[in-house]
């Protein structure tokens, strides 16, 4: 659905214009959706003190003291650092939280980008091409989706090392097929259009028709998978931590931090509490802003920014 | 529509192949089990006899082609770890998670049925809306997390289930809740779009024409139509839950082919490794057949289309 009415916009009009258009209803779109501003809101924030904070409270934050261990949460007598309480080592979990907020989103953006990027490639020269390559590609595609993702992540991890560059290899190495289908079956069905095949008349090679007629149509769909894709790999990513197998400490992100909080959940619920709810708060962030994105955007959709008179019937 | 079958058999029995490759270098990958297994002051000759014991003196390629040979005849070899037939291992494992798999799986479905089709009817009103934020919600909840915090209040605080076990019916409701995490919120949105394509078409415009209910509307006419691309999703989701039951396996100690992936991968048991994932893939091939029979069985055109041999 997506497909076509993305495509029928871009021949109808001149691109240019149309690009400018969108942009600009999706901007006024977005200023009117509170769900929208409060999850790029909280999206924004995390993301600024990801980037700003942790060089300043890094040694604060690994700091173990043991006799503040396991320090319940709205206290202020040892300090701000202290309100969300403290780990089994005594180390302030706010701090830990700012720490492992760093982590974690560096690990989902990340993860996504390069699957984006490689899925995108192959799917697209997959896609047109066609012939036994794609067949191959398809095939491996299918194996992938064939293993459980955590059992491919847990052996793979097993042999490397646990850092931060594994486990985004990880991650994208699983989540690579989402894109390669998506753009494979859409350069399968635009090959056969008649804008690809008035560029092959022309003179245009395969490689530009690929790049300059098929990308930038398949580019938006791809966006939007990838935007979907953000809360996923953020799940999958601290699912993964949690099962001891993606981080090692001074690295920490959420899931580790849930994992540690395991052993005192009778005790202090709060070590595991916390960072699973910012867990879901981000998730939760990143589904809203994306659902939104992608109805924003799709015409097909955009009779629920239209205000309806009070007594529509149900079913259109 | 058998030749379609038959060519979908073709195609995932090849993936299955390439499945069972990938995992059996993957897991060399991981290191020499005598090393795991030996106590550090083993000499060399007590490493060599281990290996010869287990197979793994002999080159490689050799290793694979035994394996080969006797993946088809289903001899997966002895587990080193437990000392028994890697099958037999690892087919003790399925039944529980065959049961929690199927049961959640149903229940998301009936859940995702009834969610998905009041949003569709009432189409970007409050209803639908709610329903959409709950989903969203749902989908964003990591699943250890919950699992994690249903043990802390229904366990530690009220008292009401169990922090772990399988012989109970409570014991069986946070693990189901817990693996029922992902796929309820995904099949409840293809529902609803499913729904309003359905809703949509002429012959619920006619059928309404009709007169008959919303209810029949909905229930008898609109999700019939709409079965495609829900059992397809619920199909899709078929491999899923085996990632589901590493981690119910690993929060509340419930048996079956979490734990035992988890405890094989740690002790480099490859035989066991290899024989979950052939049993694994061999479940997630059987389930993408039945779902494309599923299709034929629901909509008599992808008969028609089939059948000339696409």
């Amino acid at each position: 659905m997506a497909i076509e009415s993305t495509d029928a916009g871009a021949m109808l009009l001149p691109a240019p214009a149309q690009r400018r258009t969108g942009f600009s209803l999706t901007l006024r779109r977005f200023l009117r959706s509170p769900s929208a501003l409060l999850s790029v809101g909280w999206l924004a924030l995390l993301t600024i003190v990801a980037i700003v904070v942790p060089p300043f409270v890094e040694t604060e934050a690994n700091r173990q003291d043991l006799g503040l261990r396991l320090l319940p949460p709205f206290q202020l007598e040892h300090g701000f650092a202290f309100i969300l309480g403290a780990d089994s080592l005594g180390r302030p979990e706010l701090l830990q939280l700012i720490m492992g907020t760093r982590t974690s989103l560096l690990v989902a953006v990340l993860s996504v980008a390069i699957a984006a990027v490689i899925g995108f490639g192959i799917g697209l020269v997959s896609g047109y091409f066609g012939g036994w390559l794609d067949e191959v590609l398809m095939r491996i595609a299918d194996v992938m989706h064939t293993i459980p993702s955590l059992l491919l992540a847990l052996a793979v991890l097993y042999v490397l090392q646990p850092s931060i560059m594994n486990l985004v290899i990880v991650l994208a190495l699983t989540r690579i097929p989402v894109y390669l289908r998506t753009a494979r079956a859409q350069a399968l069905e635009l090959r056969e259009r008649v804008f690809v095949e008035s560029s092959r008349s022309i003179g245009a090679d395969d490689w530009r028709i690929i790049w300059r007629d098929l990308a930038p149509l398949v580019v938006p769909t791809i966006r939007t998978v990838a935007m979907l894709e953000v809360a996923s790999i953020l799940l999958a990513a601290a699912g993964l931590s949690f099962l001891g197998i993606g981080l090692q400490r001074p690295d920490v992100d959420w899931g580790m931090m849930v994992a540690d909080g395991r052993a005192y959940l009778t005790s202090a619920w709060w070590v595991t509490v916390w960072p699973g709810v910012v867990i879901v708060l981000t998730a939760l962030a990143a589904n809203l802003f994306s659902n939104w994105l992608r109805a924003a955007e799709d015409p097909s959709q955009s009779a629920q920014f239209i205000r309806r008179p009070r007594r529509g019937k149900g079913i259109s | 529509m058998w030749t379609f079958l038959r060519r979908r058999l073709v195609t995932s029995a090849i993936s299955l192949v390439g499945v069972v490759i990938v995992v059996f270098f993957l897991a060399r990958l991981t290191g020499s089990p005598a090393s795991l297994y030996l106590p550090e002051s083993a000499t060399q000759e007590q490493i060599d006899e281990f290996n010869r014991i287990n197979g793994l003196d002999q080159p490689l390629l050799v290793q694979f082609w035994d394996f080969l040979v006797g993946a088809v005849r289903l001899d997966f070899g002895n587990s080193i770890w437990q000392r028994r037939p890697a099958l037999e291992v690892t087919l003790e494992a399925l039944p529980p998670t065959l049961a929690l798999a199927g049961i959640a799986l149903a229940l998301s479905l009936i859940v995702a049925v009834l969610l998905g089709s009041i949003a569709a009817v009432y189409r970007f009103r409050s209803p639908d809306r709610v329903i959409s934020v709950v989903t969203l919600t749902i989908s964003s909840i990591p699943d250890f997390w919950f699992a994690l915090v249903g043990i802390l209040i229904f366990a530690v605080q009220l008292h009401l289930l169990p922090t772990s076990g399988y012989a109970t019916p409570a014991a069986w409701v946070l693990p189901v809740a817990t693996v029922m995490l992902a796929p309820v919120g995904v099949l409840t949105q293809v529902v609803r779009g499913a729904m309003i394509d359905a809703l949509g078409a002429g012959f619920v415009q006619n059928a309404r024409a009709r007169g008959f209910s919303k209810a029949r509307l909905v229930m008898r006419h609109a999700l019939r139509n709409a079965a495609l691309p829900i059992v397809s999703v619920a199909g899709d989701r078929a491999a899923g839950m085996v990632n589901g039951s590493i981690i119910v396996g690993s929060v509340f100690a419930f048996p079956g082919v979490g734990v035992l992936i988890m405890g094989a991968v740690l002790n480099r048991d490859f035989s066991v490794i290899q024989a979950c994932v052939f049993v694994v893939g061999i479940g997630v091939i059987v389930v993408n057949i039945l779902v494309d029979a599923l299709y034929a069985v629901i909509d008599p055109r992808v008969r028609v289309s089939a059948g000339k041999g696409k």
